[in-house]
Parts: C-alpha cells; structure tokens; sequence
C-alpha cells in the first residue's frame, strides 16, 4: 500500500514526508514501547503510536521503520517534526485511535507484520 | 572492510540527545558499507544501551570498534551498578520510574533485546561503581 493511500484512509495530516507519497508500505505495527518497535518493525514497515516524544522518531530511524503514524489527535511538537525532516522520516497525525486506525488500514489490506511477506503485491 | 575505532560520550539524564551516538554509529556503519541487516542489529543493540545509560547509569562512553569480520561496542558508565545481572536480564524484570515508561522505556526488555540482536555479550557490574557492557556482532 502506497504512503498517499494511508494518509486518505486515516485522514491523516502529513508532517514530514511529502516527497515520498509514492513510497511503499509492507505491514502496519502499533506499539507505545519502543523496546517492541525496535524489535520488531523495520523497513516497510508503518508505526503507529500514542506517543509523541523525540525518541519515538530515533526508534524509527534506528530500526529503519518507513513511517510513523500519531494516533488520536495526538500533535508532535516541532522538535519531532524537525528530527523527522533531518532523518526523511515520513510522519502524519490521524484523529482516530489506535484501535480504529488499525482496523481501518487493516480494511484497506494492509497486514500487520506477521505476515509481511503475504502483504507484499 | 576497513578497521575503525570511536569513541563517543553519553550524558545521564539528557533526554533531549538521548539516541543521537546510536545515529551516528548507524550512520557511520551505513558509510562503511555493513550490510543493512547487520547495521539494524548493532544499532538497536547501541541504542539500547544508550537508553540504559540515559535511564539509569552515570557519566558513560561508547566505543565502536569495527575489523574485518566483527563489531565491538563496548558502553561503559560510572552509575549506580546493576545489583542482579541475572534478574536485569529477565524479560519485563525493570527498575524503571513512571517518568521512563511514560517515554516507551523501561518495560524490561532492554538487555534481553541486546541479547537477542548481538552474537555475544559480556557485562561486568559493580555495586556503586558503574557498568560496562561489551557487545559483539558478527559482520559475516
């Protein structure tokens, strides 16, 4: 799924990341822990978190997660967003929660990281 | 692959840099031309402990050193010590505040991550004395 369909489901307000609308997304993966983002998402890979702290933008960048999605509302600060931009790290905000952003993704057929390989077409 | 050596300091408690020598190093092991893999491994291994050194050590130092078929970091820290090396680590086992949680730390899987991305690790810990953690990744 590409990065633009993402943003046109969630609704989402795109921060940093405009050049990549074109950029491919292989699996979702939600998680406020960063140990768990470290571990598990990685290239391809879309995060969507609660949280909007500047280490949420150096667990993408260290496990090359592709993008990161701000769940309900939540607005990062323009420290995070001027982090995102050194590092071309796409971010967005959606209103909706966690919950209704995964089903809504999921919806449009994007998997979670279980079966990456399956979401690949 | 050409032999290198660094060394990089580590301020306890500097939330705002918090993650930055683990950039640096992942961006140098980009440049040198580590497999990505690889690079993902040894930099989620060094963020970590840049995080624990952040979270809960003293004054630290990083050392990346990188030969023909190994990555070394070795990240050391005058803190408090670990008291239980065996218990720290436990998967979910922590000491962390709520103000650690609060930013995704301090669930307990720091070292167990370490473990599980590295090929090998020692860790040597003395009560009011401080930590050194060396950490061993295979390149091929």
């Amino acid at each position: 799924m590409k990065l633009s369909e993402i943003i046109t489901i969630l609704e989402a307000d795109l921060l940093n990341g405009h050049d990549k609308l074109d950029m491919e997304i292989v699996a979702g993966f939600g998680s406020d822990l960063m140990s768990d983002v470290l571990n598990r998402a990685t290239d391809g890979v879309l995060l969507l978190t609660g949280l909007t702290n500047v280490q949420v933008i150096r667990s993408a960048v260290i496990s090359a997660t592709t993008a990161v999605v701000f769940v309900r509302g939540k607005q990062p600060c323009d420290d995070i967003i001027e982090q995102a931009r050194k590092h071309g790290l796409p971010i967005m905000v959606t209103p909706f929660t966690m919950f209704t952003a995964s089903g809504k993704l999921y919806e449009g057929g994007l998997r979670g990281i279980e079966n990456r390989s399956a979401a690949k077409h | 692959m050409a032999e290198l050596e660094k060394t990089y300091t580590v301020k306890p408690r500097d939330f705002i840099r918090a993650g930055e020598v683990s950039i640096q190093i992942q961006s140098l092991l980009k440049s040198m031309g580590v497999t990505p893999d690889i690079v993902r491994r040894a930099s989620v291994c060094a963020y970590e402990s840049e995080m624990n050194i952040v979270m809960y050590g003293g004054e630290g130092t990083f050392t990346l050193r990188v030969d023909q078929d190994m990555i070394m970091i070795r990240a050391c820290d005058d803190g408090p010590g670990i008291d239980d090396i065996e218990l720290a680590f436990q998967e979910g086992y922590s000491t962390a505040t709520p103000e650690y949680r609060e930013i995704g730390f301090g669930a307990g899987m720091g070292l167990p991550n370490i473990k599980k991305n590295s090929d090998e690790i020692q860790v040597e810990s003395h009560k009011g004395e401080g930590t050194c953690l060396v950490i061993y990744i295979k390149i091929n």
